[in-house]
């Protein structure tokens, strides 16, 4: 399963991926091996087995809808690379 | 006492501490210094706490002075830096968290703490613990103690070197294909990962969610016991947890094993393994028929052949949507020169994240987006299904299974970061183990040139009891647990 | 060029998302108040997406959501979980939204909706449980732009109502509108404000020749912050579709905003590629497994939903469809004409009699008032059972119509009894013949060119003369009495 260099440029802008041309090209060669691995799977008979998606038998896991204390404000923005009078500051979204 | 401090294992020390033999600053002073001396050839720690750990361990001498210990009190110990920690800069090996201090504690870190654990510092690791050599470290490499031109196996790498080094006297690592139970063979010690639901992974920083846990390292399997049953147990905050009651695993300790029926999957001994490998997990293997198991060679689970590629799906995609949180906006690394708010938080990924997160976060990706979905993503989790039905019928004629942990021993630093498949290869024995979500504890077995070799029990779910209950009856039997290499 | 304008039908599906009365988050224990406090003190790690941390489902939340797919009539299925919806924005803690995929809480279930031409009945696709995002808001300052962000708002509980599309003018989706939010607000699940951004709409508008059955090429529209925005927004599409397809030009599948200010949707297609949510189920949540019996046990809570409340309003107070549904549009409106009603502890004709009274003092004089000065119901001074006492005393014939209005007047200014009023202000009604036969004789007397009038046949010159002597007693006179006297002097002088 050889990805293509634009495959490899839509994946990395779906997970925000800033990348330089020399990575985007050695992903393209690893994930397209890796993806050639996976094939394997494809043998596999799995009529009529559902999906596994969590490893314990649980359900129903809620709690009771009561308030607990927050952080500090402080402590939010304690780690925050930009703030500014009580808020967390990011660049413009541009529409 | 004619070894050092530094030495000691988890109980024995801890019954010092209740003698009054010892105190709790001279072992974290003796643990401390001990740091200062091998730190800069083993580099274990991304984060020593030296100062909290002196205050620490002046509170466990008020305690043990006022006789209110508990399970832990005054024993130094390592924490994976995946663990978050308050106050303590925690960074998971990765430069996207870099000055990175989380105001709460993991559950597993409130529990050493309540047990009254002292904390010498954060272990290095793969960056979120992505990996099995602890190459991906965003910081540095950490080098195995047996051979500092090897590594020491990954994810939880720090972990498992700081305390063979004498850094430590147990730690906590994390778990999601391998990343305890194989570092725990290339360094020999033991190192479990219990049931999935065992442990709380609440400030566990996630990798993979669903496969995920937490457990301990230790030079002995009476000390690992000891440490499961502190961060063993139900935590409302994480809905993953299981509330069951946490038995006394020390307790069901023992020398033999009559009667139990010890099955030995012939598909774990894979193409490549090793002899030396081999030879020391087939010793151990008749060891334990001496020791009255019955062996049961005929068991066999046979998608193992499957279970990486499962896992080479399942876990990049939960980690690609876990991961998606580090942005640059709200802590950590923030790339701040972009032209735009886009550019920003992309150039912050793009160098924040390592190579190997990078391509992982690629894979799950791409595993999961539009179109892709139902061959890769949901196949996986019906593959994965049909692991778990094959380690259920496995569990109805054995009460535990025993495999290599890793297909080799300790590698050299630099050999496989060329080649993510073959680094992949590592963890083919440990992998299936999370995708079931059942307990496995490695121990060390013996050695091949001079490298240790670890033995894996698997257990069914929350059966840990028995799990150790055998580890135990081996690790007396072949007596090469508590080796420590010349430092 | 001649170009026949064809017919188009219009076809409009409405995602309506609206916030949970819950007192905590959907995933946390932060308090899910948020717009009245400062920026950032509702939040915690687990909100703010730290590493490491975990949600834990709010029961009551998941309550509240299939209260209301039960109120529009869902099918609440055995099985649901959680999903995460991966995408990535500045107001998304996590990079991902914890929200429903295949497995919602509900669906298939309608709302009835009343247009000019009847009831219609708006198929409701499902009702699913989400949280929501973070706040922005933008400030532009000498060092560039930049949004801030507040984190008060994320992690609340969220539940969003699809419906099917199957309105068919802006004007059926307004009516959509105004009866989800009754509902929800009936239910108790949601304060639903629109303004207040609790209630929030996004539209699908498309056009197709009438009589096809095939959809057309669908836009979206989001960006609506009221009702009439809502009507407006979609008039304007309506028209601009239209005007493309008569041109002979296609309409582009794509998100517009709608611009209040310039009453437009202008297109929100960005250089970015198209969104690929990856949808896949939630591991850090299980599953969940709807039992019948907690169904059973919402759809007990639920109160009376408002058609059933209008119908009987209708059947027990004889009221018009017209007139129950206008008392019932909100549950204190109904519960106010009710309180009234009962105050009278009346049976049969007497108690239909009371309420159709009632019914005309709250949507004529009370309902004036209120939208003259903006009150709400809950905030009238006039309590029910003095509205009752009021109408009982008009009834009674303890004061008439005319000296009833300026009591009512009081009472809303002062919020006091109508006895007391009409106590103090000597407004009882004068139905004595002995007491009104002198002040009618005087009328008479004064009035000599109404007198002349009705002798000369013009029986209307009586009305004038009532009209004096009520203007001497202040209204109080019981008209009937002073026409009977009235008629009984003239003749007799």
């Amino acid at each position: 399963m050889a990805l293509t260099r634009d495959e490899v440029l839509h994946i990395a802008a779906l997970a925000r991926l800033g990348l330089s041309d020399d990575e985007v090209a050695r992903l393209q060669g690893q994930l397209s091996a890796i993806l050639d691995y996976f094939e394997r799977l494809k043998s596999v008979d799995t009529e009529g087995l559902a999906p596994t998606s969590h490893s314990v038998p649980l359900v129903n896991v809620l709690r009771e809808d009561e308030p607990h204390p927050s952080l500090s404000c402080e402590a939010v923005l304690g780690n925050a690379p930009r703030h500014e009078d009580g808020f967390i500051k990011v660049r413009k979204v541009l529409e | 006492m004619s070894r050092p401090l530094h030495e000691l294992g988890v109980v024995e020390a801890r019954e010092l501490l209740q003698r009054r033999e010892v105190n709790a600053r001279e072992l974290a002073a003796a643990v401390l210094r001990r740091v200062e001396e091998v730190e800069p050839r083993v580099r274990a720690y991304i984060t020593v706490t030296a100062d909290l750990a002196l205050q620490q361990a002046a509170e466990a001498d008020a305690r043990l002075a006022r006789a209110e210990g508990g399970l832990l009190t005054g024993v130094p110990v390592c924490v994976k830096d995946v663990l978050c920690t308050a106050g303590v800069r925690t960074t998971a090996g990765s430069r996207i968290l870099e000055g990175f201090v989380p105001p709460y504690d993991a559950h597993v870190y409130r529990r050493l703490r309540a047990e009254g654990a002292v904390m010498v510092g954060k272990g290095n690791m793969d960056e979120f613990a992505m990996g099995s050599s602890t190459e991906n470290s965003a910081y540095f490499p950490t080098r195995n103690p047996w051979d500092l031109d090897r590594v020491p196996g990954g994810s939880s790498g720090g972990s498992a070197a700081s305390i063979v080094a004498g850094e430590a006297l147990a730690s906590v690592g994390s778990d999601t294909g391998g990343s305890i139970r194989q570092p725990a063979s290339l360094c020999g010690l033991v190192g479990l990962k219990p049931t999935y639901g065992r442990v709380s992974r609440f400030g566990l920083i996630a990798f993979a969610s669903s496969l995920d846990q937490v457990g301990p390292f230790a030079m002995t399997v009476r000390d690992a016991a000891r440490m499961l049953r502190v961060i063993a147990g139900y935590d409302p905050r994480d809905s993953t947890s299981i509330d069951r009651p946490v038995p006394d695993y020390e307790a069901a300790l023992g020398d033999d094993l009559r009667g139990l029926r010890m099955g030995v999957p012939r598909e774990y001994f894979v193409e490549g393994m090793e002899p030396g490998v081999r030879e020391a997990v087939l010793r151990a293997v008749g060891m334990s028929g001496e020791l009255g198991a019955v062996v049961d060679r005929e068991v066999s689970l046979p998608s193992t052949d499957h279970a990486l590629a499962v896992y080479y799906i399942l876990a990049p995609s939960e980690a690609s949507s876990n991961l998606a949180r580090y942005d640059g906006v709200k802590y950590g690394y923030s790339f701040q020169a972009g032209g735009s708010m886009w550019e920003e938080m992309e150039q912050t990924r793009g160098r924040g994240f390592g190579d190997e997160v990078k391509r992982r976060i690629m894979l799950g990706t791409y595993a999961l987006s539009a179109g892709y979905y139902d061959a890769y993503y949901l196949k996986a989790q019906k593959v994965r299904t049909r692991i778990r039905h094959e380690f259920e019928a496995a569990f109805e004629r054995c009460d535990v299974l025993v495999a290599p942990t890793s297909p080799t021993v300790a590698f050299p630093i630099g050999s496989r970061v060329d080649d993510p498949l073959a680094m992949y290869l590592s963890d083919v024995c440990t992998i299936p183990v999370n995708i079931a979500g059942l307990p496995g504890v490695s121990i060390p077995c013996g050695f091949s040139d001079g490298l240790p070799v670890g033995l894996q029990v698997i257990g069914r779910p929350f059966d840990e009891a028995t799990v150790l209950r055998v580890a135990y009856a081996l690790e007396q039997a072949l007596g090469v647990a508590g080796r420590r290499p010349a430092l | 060029m001649t170009t026949v304008a064809t017919d188009y039908e219009v076809v409009i599906g409405l995602e309506v998302h609206a916030q949970l009365l819950t007192r905590s988050k959907m995933f946390c224990g932060c308090s899910a108040e948020y717009s009245a406090a400062p920026p950032n003190t509702h939040v915690c790690p687990v909100c703010l997406g730290m590493p490491g941390v975990l949600p834990v489902i709010n029961r009551r939340a998941v309550e509240l959501t299939i209260m209301t797919a039960l109120a529009l009539d869902c099918e609440i299925p055995e099985q649901s979980k959680f999903d995460r919806k991966n995408y990535h924005y500045p107001d998304l803690m996590k990079g991902y939204q914890v929200s429903q995929y295949d497995l919602p809480l509900s669906r298939d279930g309608w709302l009835t909706i009343e247009t000019e031409e009847g009831e219609r009945r708006v198929g409701v696709t499902r009702v699913h449980l989400e949280e929501d995002t973070a706040r922005l808001t933008h400030v532009d300052g000498p060092d560039g732009s930049f949004s801030l962000v507040d984190v008060n708002r994320s992690g609340v509980p969220l539940m969003e109502i699809v419906s099917e599309p199957d309105m068919r003018s802006p004007e059926e989706a307004r009516l959509y509108l105004v009866k989800l939010r009754q509902v929800l607000r009936y239910a108790g699940v949601s304060l639903a404000n629109m303004e207040e951004g609790n209630f929030r709409c996004d539209a699908n508008v498309s056009l197709r020749p009438r009589g096809s059955s095939s959809l057309g090429v669908k836009v979206e529209v989001k960006n609506m912050n009221s009702f009439r925005s809502v009507q407006r927004a979609l008039e304007y599409e309506v028209e601009r579709q239209t005007r493309l397809l008569d041109g002979g030009e296609a309409v582009v599948q794509e998100t517009r905003g709608w611009v209040e200010s310039e009453g437009k949707t202008v297109s929100q297609r960005s250089k970015e590629y198209a969104h690929d949510y990856r949808y896949f189920p939630e591991p850090d949540l299980p599953p969940m497994q709807v039992n019948r019996e907690l169904v059973s046990r919402l759809r007990a809570a639920l109160p009376e939903l408002p058609d059933e409340k209008r119908r009987r309003f209708e059947e027990a107070y004889g009221l018009t469809r017209y007139e129950a549904e206008l008392l019932v549009e909100s549950r204190a409106r109904a519960d106010y004409h009710e309180a009234a009603v009962a105050a009278s502890g009346l049976r049969g004709d007497a108690r239909l009699q009371r309420a159709k009274q009632v019914a005309n003092w709250m949507l004529g004089d009370m309902a004036r008032l209120q939208n003259a000065q903006n009150v709400d119901i809950e905030a009238v001074r006039i309590q029910p059972e003095q509205l009752g006492q009021l109408v009982a005393m008009v009834e009674g014939g303890q004061i008439t119509g005319r000296s009833a209005k300026a009591v009512f007047e009081r009472m809303w200014r002062e919020g006091r009894s109508p006895h007391e009023i009409v106590a103090e202000e000597g407004l009882a009604q004068i139905s004595g013949v002995d007491e009104l036969r002198g002040i009618v004789e005087r009328v008479i007397a004064a009035s000599d060119r109404a007198v002349a009038d009705y002798r000369a046949g013009k029986t209307e010159a009586v009305q004038f003369l009532v009209g004096q002597v009520m203007k001497q007693t202040k209204g109080r006179a019981n008209p009937g009495t002073v026409r009977d006297l009235l008629l009984e002097i003239l003749q007799n002088g």
